[in-house]
């Protein structure tokens, strides 16, 4: 009886030991460090703090979202810089997505060449750097478009030159009662939805859920054009004559090239990922399982919609979020192309102005770590959802 | 009766067969005499018609010798493959289309009207591709800025990497394990000193010259090294039944997966030295080095991890049940097991850090894709941006593709061997 309780507190105490010790060692680092930083900072005549967040940033940005220039602050220059990624994240993401799935399904063809075609399309451009397609594109495939005057035109409406591409610039008039019924439209969509469920578990009646959803998902905005008085015009980019050799559009938006640049790079460099994730996914699926969905009478589109996917989602979507994340993370890189993100705004410029390592590094990492926990605190709870529950 | 006549079936074969083929060959043709002799023989056509032509007779032709089992081997072969459908034979006439269309001026570029002869920017003056410029640089972009006169110092560094590792391959395995001890723990000095220098008669290179493809290989070659047993080790922490050392594990594996490589790279080049003592200066490329072996063995450890989770338990009871410690376990029993279990994912982690390298040129240090930003903002070699990345893409897509390729037969072996 003794000896076991020796040897439990025993089996305690060696377990507590390491503990300590790492933690001990931990927080010695820690402290080491900061106590360092501390003098360095001492000796510099700067000290720890926000502070400077709402100092006058007195620099520009070429790109914003929102309105910047010199007189704003330095917090305003990372919102810039944080909506700037967002933005060229939702763009690859969105390419990268249509280009991956296309890609994914045509490497499972049955036509030999479609799935050599898009097999070569992921060799490449999965095993190319990115940071070097990134800079393929930036310096050498849109460095060849034309100037201004002999701009590629598509039909008069937009124009792609070499400094950039310009589209239309949409003129809404009263876009928040546009916005509200497009709110309505989803809302009474995802009833919608949720009624037909109903109906067709408890009655088994099956409505024509996707017409009916499609037409109010255009009915709605419509009538809010014809009835509340949203209406919708179109700037088109107009070339003008600076000076003699020197010309530029007008009135329209310009899309800068360091956008296009990214936005191509990381979703063609993306799409190979989700394409092998695709192909996974709807090789995943057992072929006993079209079969026997065949073999009760369903017919091809319905194997599709009703068996195959759903099994086939639970597969890919998992790995998919991830190669969002990391899509989001690698849009980082356009501080190389001088394409006004997070990274080049915040942790480049405004750290060489104020000289603040710290702060502006650790408020960097913590908004990319906070995205990223996030984005797989929302993962974990959707796997919880899809897994498979067995009884 | 018309539709039915039109339809190809086997017993029609002589007619739908060769007229079918005639269109084939006629669109194929076409398009050939378009791009390499640039005549349009059917010029006489509307314009926007003329250009869909070859494709229009093309998809007629496949549809013409769509005959199910004609009982010839190289036309079921050909309809299967490529020509099933309606819809398979027009994206397959449309992707042989582009390849003939697109290779001619990919050549021409490439090879061509391309100069390889010259010394100088002005000896480009073809249309294509201007190689001299790579040929000039070639030297800087493979040494970086390391003197010219001691670049047999990075040859023979990398020459003996290559020579032992091929040795250790051959060897009988009972002197194998003193190759590899020898590889891993006394080789690195070697090479350090050898491309340093600053004693034994060798003249002292900065780090901040080295650079080029040498640079790649070299941060690679450490950060593999390193950030594997560091992996092993936080993977271990992670699974650890110690409250203490599992948070810490999982709370630094986090954070570097959180992030960015390039903000970890700013860290270490802006950020870090502020956390040492004043006076005290460590090289940028080791803290670079460091950041980038952290941030990958974060990466390896969340691999090794899904190795350890996929070992039965059988296995740790087992060895728990004939008296094993903890390290004794995990060292002769389950890391063997574990780590083959998860040698793709090892390789592919590996790669995605072959493929991480270039981004230290933000923190300054030029290794390819960086010398080639300085080669082609050389005042002498502007407009050159496309030759150099194409080279340097080239140059990393071998690299990748020969480690990918590798890691699938070893994976394929691995796998019929269980």
């Amino acid at each position: 009886m003794n000896l076991k309780k020796l040897n439990i507190e025993n089996k305690k105490i060696r377990d507590l030991i390491p503990q300590a010790l790492t933690v001990l060692a931990l927080l010695s680092i820690i402290f080491y460090f900061a106590t360092n930083a501390q003098i360095n900072m001492g000796n510099r005549g700067i000290s720890f703090g926000f502070g400077f967040l709402s100092q006058e940033a007195s620099f520009d940005i070429a790109f914003s979202l929102i309105e910047f220039d010199g007189s704003y602050s330095y917090g305003r220059a990372f919102l810039v810089g944080l909506l700037n990624t967002i933005l060229v994240s939702i763009i690859g993401i969105f390419l990268a997505t249509i280009l991956g799935v296309i890609v994914g399904v045509a490497r499972l063809s049955n036509n030999y060449l479609i799935a050599k075609t898009a097999e070569w399309y992921v060799e490449i451009f999965r095993n190319i750097p990115l940071i070097l397609q990134i800079f393929f594109w930036y310096f050498a495939a849109l460095r060849a478009l034309p100037s201004p005057e002999n701009a590629i035109n598509f039909y008069d409406v937009s124009f792609l030159t070499i400094k950039g591409w310009y589209i239309p610039k949409f003129v809404w008039i009263n876009f928040d009662i546009f916005c509200y019924s497009l709110l309505f439209a989803f809302i009474s969509v995802y009833f919608l939805n949720r009624y037909a469920k109903k109906q067709r578990e408890e009655l088994g009646k099956i409505l024509p859920t996707f017409t009916l959803s499609l037409g109010i998902l255009i009915l709605i905005p419509l009538l809010s054009f014809l009835l509340l008085g949203v209406s919708l015009s179109f700037n088109y980019p107009e070339l003008k004559q600076l000076s003699e050799t020197s010309y530029t559009y007008e009135k329209g938006v310009s899309i800068i090239p360091e956008l296009i640049a990214l936005a191509l790079a990381l979703s063609m460099y993306t799409a190979t990922f989700i394409a092998e994730n695709v192909r996974a996914g709807v090789m995943g699926v057992g072929k006993g399982q079209k079969e026997a969905a065949a073999s009760i009478g369903l017919n091809k589109n319905q194997i599709l919609k009703l068996v195959v996917m759903p099994q086939a989602l639970r597969i890919i979507i998992p790995p998919t979020t991830n190669q969002y994340l990391n899509l989001t993370k690698n849009s980082s890189l356009a501080a190389a192309i001088a394409y006004p993100d997070m990274v080049l705004v915040f942790a480049k410029t405004a750290l060489m102005q104020t000289g603040r390592a710290i702060e502006i590094i650790s408020i960097t990492m913590l908004t990319y770590l906070s995205l990223s926990i996030s984005i797989s605190i929302f993962m974990n709870w959707y796997n919880k959802k899809m897994a498979i529950k067995e009884k | 009766m018309i539709l039915t006549n039109l339809k190809p079936t086997k017993d029609k074969i002589n007619t739908f067969l060769p007229l079918g083929s005639i269109f084939v060959i006629f669109a194929f043709l076409d398009v050939l005499i378009n791009t390499f002799l640039n005549l349009n023989i059917t010029g006489f056509l509307p314009q926007t018609l003329s250009y869909f032509f070859p494709l229009l007779i093309g998809y007629i032709g496949l549809y013409l010798i769509r005959i199910e089992f004609s009982g010839i081997g190289f036309l079921d072969k050909l309809n299967k493959n490529i020509n099933s459908s309606n819809f398979n034979a027009f994206l397959s006439l449309l992707i042989l289309f582009i390849i003939i269309k697109a290779i001619s001026p990919l050549m021409n570029w490439l090879i061509l009207e391309a100069n390889f002869a010259g010394s100088s920017k002005d000896d480009c003056t073809g249309n294509g591709a201007c190689w001299v410029f790579i040929k000039v640089w070639f030297n800087r972009l493979m040494y970086g800025l390391y003197p010219d006169v001691e670049q047999w110092r990075v040859n023979s560094a990398f020459i003996l990497l290559f020579v032992l590792v091929g040795v250790a391959f051959f060897v009988p395995p009972k002197i194998k394990k003193y190759f590899i001890i020898f590889l891993l723990f006394i080789y690195p000095f070697i090479g350090i000193k050898l491309l340093s220098g600053g004693s034994f008669g060798l003249v002292y290179v900065e780090t901040a010259a080295w650079g080029g493809l040498s640079l790649t290989f070299i941060i690679s070659a450490f950060a593999i090294l390193f950030c594997f047993p560091i992996g092993v080790f936080l993977a271990l922490g992670r699974r650890s039944s110690l409250p203490a050392i599992r948070y810490i594990s999982i709370g630094f594996i986090e954070l570097w997966r959180g992030v960015p490589l390039i903000t970890v790279l700013f860290m270490a080049a802006v950020m870090f030295p502020m956390f040492l003592p004043d006076g005290t200066f460590i090289d940028k490329l080791i803290r670079v080095l460091i950041a980038i072996t952290l941030f990958e063995a974060a990466y390896m450890a969340e691999v090794v991890r899904g190795g350890l989770q996929a070992l039965p338990k059988g296995q740790y009871e087992a060895a728990k049940s004939l008296g094993m410690g903890y390290w004794r376990m995990n060292v002769l029993i389950i890391l063997p097991q574990a780590l083959k279990l998860v040698i793709p994912g090892i390789a592919n982690t590996l790669l995605a850090l072959v493929k991480d390298t270039p981004l230290i040129f933000v923190v300054g240090l030029m290794e390819l894709a960086g010398m080639i930003g300085l080669a082609k903002t050389n005042p002498n070699w502007l407009g050159m941006a496309m030759e150099g990345y194409v080279f340097a893409g080239l140059v990393f897509w071998v690299i990748c593709y020969a480690m990918s390729r590798y890691s699938q037969n070893l994976e394929k072996k691995l796998s019929t061997e269980r």
